[in-house]
């Protein structure tokens, strides 16, 4: 692999020194644990001569208070099922879901929200993505997975977004403007070149988790079970009034550019959660998810992995009622 | 070859490493799996993949397993480093080591050493590990030669020790 090109890091001590950081020096990257920006550092993609590390802000390294995790809580500690997180089980789920324990114990909560999407024309060496010609994301001007459009639809592959959005969980940004608080769902857009809503000097301070959240679960489909992204992966988080389905948000990744909730599934309540009621579900994670052919595996594969997760982890949850 | 404008300068890097204080003077970007093998000649860590996909680089950092391909040498500052140089004593391999050579958990060797790293740092943490404890501790460690089972067989045999 290539030799990764020189940078500064910069450890400001607090928001403000960051936010600060950030203006003083254009272009660079916001750094947490490293295991994916490094690796794209290395394949060529992108070369920032100062990075600032989220991780020397104590703030943003703590687990509450009430119901707050900041941006460089590692997923191990996630994943490792605190006290303050034992009624989210799908955001525990998700996060000892990703990659091996090593990535974890580096890995955090913001870098796993900001994670760059994945293609197979694009994670690659700088020497292999120049022999098939640079792509659209990088450097290019033609995507080599829709040729005809003018849109990358690299996947984002990220395990906790989808769990956080099913909780309907907030975010916390930080920047030149001071700090803001929008629902999680507004970081991301549907393009695989720009699929984050960060303005410049903008980041992730944090989550913050809703009171009193439904019963919810994660799954994902992977290549390899050990450690891999997901294909697929679906968080529901289902509540059932007298065995009928009384609330319901169905979250995905791995599919799209960008990890979202499912739109329509109040046509989806007031019934129970049977083999017809699954087939609908179905039906609507088919139509809404938009797999390319990203992967190794098949889009359409995708596509009909996300459905039958979706219908799967709802029954469980409806099961356990 | 033009010079880097503003190449990012070298500073010292203090850490315990496998037992003894070392400095190391590097730069922001360098990455603790070139200093180990490079700066500091030791080889036993391997370089499998560099992208963080294949565990031949797992060393500890505060007993925790990490990968050296995606540390850089400045976050070890103050910390305590182990690699598989650091596990023998007095020129005789430690309980982990031992299993792997008496259990044929070890074939060509190149994952060998960070399988045992990754496999000491779970049996400091859970001295009698479950097999799918084994398993996920084990889970960021490729190897193309085993089969993984006599690597396994090779935990238990030296939790047995333990
Ligand atoms: C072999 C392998 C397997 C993997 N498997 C999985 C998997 O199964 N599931 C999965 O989800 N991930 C997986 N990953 C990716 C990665 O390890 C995790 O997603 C991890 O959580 C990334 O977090 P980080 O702190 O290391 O991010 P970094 O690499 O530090 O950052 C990632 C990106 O986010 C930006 N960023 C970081 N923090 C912030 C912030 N607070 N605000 C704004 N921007 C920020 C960085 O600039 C960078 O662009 C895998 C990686 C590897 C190498
Ligand atoms: S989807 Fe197209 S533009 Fe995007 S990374 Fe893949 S090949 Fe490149
Ligand atoms: S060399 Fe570090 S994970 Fe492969
Ligand atoms: S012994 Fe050869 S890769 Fe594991």
């Amino acid at each position: 692999m290539e030799p990764l090109a020189p940078f500064r890091v910069l450890a400001p001590a607090s928001i403000a020194e960051a936010v600060a950081a950030a203006a003083a020096h254009q272009g660079a990257r916001f750094l947490a644990g490293g295991t994916d920006l490094l690796v794209n550092l290395r394949h060529g993609i992108g070369a920032p001569g100062v990075l600032i590390d989220l991780r020397s802000i104590p703030e943003l390294r703590r687990l509450g208070p009430d119901r707050g995790i900041g941006a460089a809580v590692t997923l191990a500690e996630i994943a490792a099922a605190p006290p303050m997180l034992a009624a989210y089980p799908a955001l525990i789920a998700a996060a000892a879901s990703v990659a091996g324990p090593a990535h974890r114990a580096a890995g955090t909560l913001g870098g796993n929200l900001c994670l760059d999407t994945r293609c197979i024309f694009y994670n690659r060496g700088e020497w292999w993505r120049s022999a098939t010609a640079f792509c659209l994301k990088h450097r290019g001007e033609t995507c080599h997975v829709a040729p005809t459009g003018h849109r990358c639809h690299a996947a984002f592959s990220g395990d906790l977004a989808p769990a956080l959005l099913a909780y309907d969980a907030e975010m916390r940004i930080a920047g030149p403007d001071g700090l803001r608080t929008e629902p999680l769902s507004a970081l991301y857009a549907e393009d695989g070149a720009a699929h984050l809503r960060l303005g410049p000097g903008e980041f992730l301070a944090g989550v913050i988790l809703p009171p009193d959240p439904w019963p919810a679960a994660y799954a994902k489909a992977r290549t390899r079970g050990a450690i891999d992204f997901p294909l697929a992966g679906v968080a529901v988080a289902l509540r059932t009034e007298a065995g009928s389905v009384a609330g319901l948000r169905v979250a995905l990744t791995g599919t799209n550019a960008r990890p979202f909730l499912l739109a329509g599934t109040e046509a989806l309540l007031g019934t129970p959660v049977d083999a017809a009621w699954r087939d609908r579900l179905g039906r609507l994670v088919q139509k809404q998810v938009s797999p390319m052919r990203t992967t190794l595996a098949a889009a359409h594969y995708r596509r009909r992995v996300a459905a039958a997760l979706a219908g799967r982890v709802a029954a469980q949850l409806a099961e356990a009622a | 070859m033009q010079m880097q404008p503003d190449a990012p300068p070298a500073a010292p890097r203090r850490f315990r490493l496998n037992g003894r204080d070392r400095s190391v003077t590097v730069p922001d970007h360098a990455l603790l799996i070139d200093t180990l093998r490079e700066t500091l000649r030791l080889t036993g860590t391997k370089q499998g993949c560099d992208g963080g996909e294949c565990g031949a680089c797992t060393v500890l950092i505060d007993s925790v397993p990490r990968l050296a391909c995606l540390t850089r040498t400045g976050e070890c500052e103050g910390r305590v480093v182990e690699t598989i140089e650091g596990l023998a004593r007095q020129g005789r391999m430690n309980r982990v080591q031992r299993a792997f050579h008496e259990q044929l958990g070890t074939q060509c060797g190149y994952c060998t050493p960070g399988m045992v790293m990754a496999a000491e740092a779970l049996l400091r943490r859970v001295p009698h590990p479950t097999e799918p404890e084994i398993r996920a501790a084990l889970a960021g460690n490729l190897c193309r030669c085993t089969g993984y089972v006599k690597i396994i067989a090779a935990v238990q045999a030296a939790a047995g020790e333990g």
